[in-house]
């Protein structure tokens, strides 16, 4: 079907740009996913690792730039193949994004239902499966609405899983979890990469997990990649920008700011408009 | 002067521009009726959420429109001798305006403003995106059958809404003021035309239905993604609605009753 069907580069980024109005967000990316690999997306909040994951998904167009799944551009498919490429992709969301009218279950059942013709005791099967995985056994029959947030996300992340997809993209996966919860998410990405060649990535700002997870780590910051490695390359390198980010630093190039006029102007102003 | 100018010009622009989504909206809904057909049980659930569930408000609301039209109509026939002809009156009123309209505009505050708020909860919750993630496209699975259901039930509430109006009507006329019982009934369904009469009625209410949930969905599918913008979008529904039904009820009005 491709011509890079047996090149390791699932997800291939060229010259991404992408603008919310004014403001760019990307600006000239190049990023490159490996099959089976899981790559980690890091950089601070507000710099567009969410809004990379909805471009990958063909949520969202760029402004110009490529992105490549096996080779296909995502955006200049027909909206049927757009859909039948989503098939083998998992998303998890930040915010869980379950379907609030229906249980537990059958949240973890749905893109089984809707994708394929198994028997009710397949999918009851499966789904009793995916759930024990995330340890959410005994919650199938609560409604979403009935679950912590962090507890959702790992309903979220069963469902994702569920179709069993080629690639999986995890937004936050650790955030709001407990630190059992967070080491049996870790294992578990990690087997799910392994045992089922899947290629995963990880949106995260969980620094210790995500490094001890990942196979490669990308920093993005102001529309650019700012640095790029594996754990050890990232610990040991000597780029400012990575450098703060990783060991949490306040003073350096990574501005712990939104874009905004200097303080004393704003309160200034601030005060004089009341 | 050169502001407001301006102003003008950029809401105009936004009214087109939304006019185009939402008609590419409409478009695609319609493409996913196809689908519906092997899955009915998706339209029987929303039947009963759009439909079933309206039944009481357009029970008592035209039981008590028909008593209405009783009392009045009565007032006035009375005047002229004519009050044999109450009947015809309010089964006239009823099933060429009233029952389509009035329906319209309640379907419009019951189900319409709870399918905007619906739609737009889904996609500030990222359920909508949630579903694309999933290869579920929510405009085939989530509204085309919100809409067919719309445009299936509300002839069905319209005509419900008449019967228990002419009911009503009777109740009023018949029981309370003395009008002849077999002269009432019988006078209306002398003059009262099955094409007429009843499959304009039906016609418009339709219409009405298409229009109605179209606006419903559009609304919530275009909502902002927060609580105020889903809050600003269910009362737009409304309003529109009201602002659709009633020029649309001038417009087919003058077209079917306009040439006899
Ligand atoms: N719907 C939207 N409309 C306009 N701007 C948006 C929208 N969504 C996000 N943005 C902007 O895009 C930028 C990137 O957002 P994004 O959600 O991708 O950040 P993120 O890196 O995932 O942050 P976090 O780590 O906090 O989740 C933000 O600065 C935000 O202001
Ligand atoms: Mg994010």
């Amino acid at each position: 079907m491709s011509n890079n069907r047996d090149d390791n580069i699932l997800v291939r980024i060229r010259g991404l740009r992408f603008a919310r109005g004014e403001r760019m967000i990307f600006d000239g990316i190049d990023l490159d996913i490996e099959r089976d690999k899981v790559t980690a997306i890091m950089g601070p909040s507000g710099t567009g690792k969410t809004t990379l994951l909805k471009l990958i998904g063909g949520q969202l167009r760029p402004l110009s730039g490529s992105i490549e799944f096996d080779g296909e551009a995502i955006h200049s498919m027909s909206s049927s193949r757009l859909y039948a490429v989503r098939r083998r992709m998992g998303m998890l969301f930040q915010s869980g994004a379950l379907l609030t009218d229906i249980s537990v279950f059958e949240n973890v059942a749905y893109p089984l239902r809707e994708h394929t013709r198994l028997s009710e005791s397949l999918i009851q099967k499966l789904v009793l499966m995916k759930l024990e995985a995330v340890g959410l056994r005994g919650a199938r029959d609560l409604m979403p609405s009935e679950l912590s947030g962090g507890m959702a996300r790992r309903v979220a992340l069963a469902r994702a899983i569920a179709l069993d997809p080629d690639m999986i993209m995890y937004d936050e996966p650790f955030t709001g979890q407990d630190p059992i919860s967070k080491g049996v998410l870790v294992r578990l990405i990690r087997r799910l990469n392994d045992a089922a060649h899947l290629s995963s990535i990880i949106v995260s700002h969980d620094v210790q997990e995500t490094l001890e997870i990942s196979d490669m780590i990308h920093i993005i910051s102001h529309g650019q990649v700012v640095g790029s490695g594996t754990p050890e390359q990232v610990m040991a390198s000597d780029s400012e920008w990575v450098r703060q980010f990783i060991h949490g630093e306040d003073d350096g190039p990574v501005p712990f700011h939104f874009p905004a006029a200097d303080l004393q102007t704003d309160l200034i102003e601030g005060s004089a408009s009341c | 002067m050169l502001n407001s100018l301006a102003a003008l010009g950029r809401r105009g622009l936004n009214m087109i521009q939304s006019l185009g989504r939402a008609s590419l909206l409409l478009l695609n809904i319609l493409r996913g009726q196809a689908c519906l057909l092997s899955r009915p049980s998706l339209v029987v659930r929303q039947l009963y959420s759009v439909g079933v569930l309206s039944f009481l408000i357009i029970v008592i609301s035209g039981l008590f429109v028909g008593m209405v039209l009783g009392l009045q109509g009565y007032y006035i026939l009375s005047r002229f001798n004519a009050e044999e002809t109450l009947g015809v009156m309010v089964a006239a009123s009823l099933v060429r305006e009233l029952g389509p309209v009035v329906t319209a505009l309640l379907f419009a505050g019951r189900a319409g403003s709870a399918l905007t708020a619906e739609i737009g909860l889904m996609k500030a919750t990222e359920q909508l995106s949630g579903l694309e993630m999933m290869a579920v496209n929510p405009v085939k699975r989530v509204l085309a059958p919100r809409f067919l259901a719309g445009f299936l039930s509300m002839p069905m509430l319209a005509a419900l809404f008449s019967a228990v109006g002419v009911f009503g009507g009777s109740l009023v006329g018949v029981g309370l003021l003395g009008v002849d019982d077999g002269a009432f009934w019988a006078q209306m369904q002398a003059n009262i035309d099955w094409n007429k009469d009843v499959m304009n009625g039906v016609i418009k209410s339709l219409v009405f239905g298409a229009v109605v949930t179209w606006i419903a969905l559009f609304e919530g599918y275009d909502a902002i993604p927060t609580s105020e913008g889903v809050s600003r979008a269910t009362t737009r529904t409304v309003v529109y609605s009201a602002f659709a039904v009633l020029e649309l009820d001038f417009v087919l009005t003058a077209l079917m009753f306009g040439e006899t």
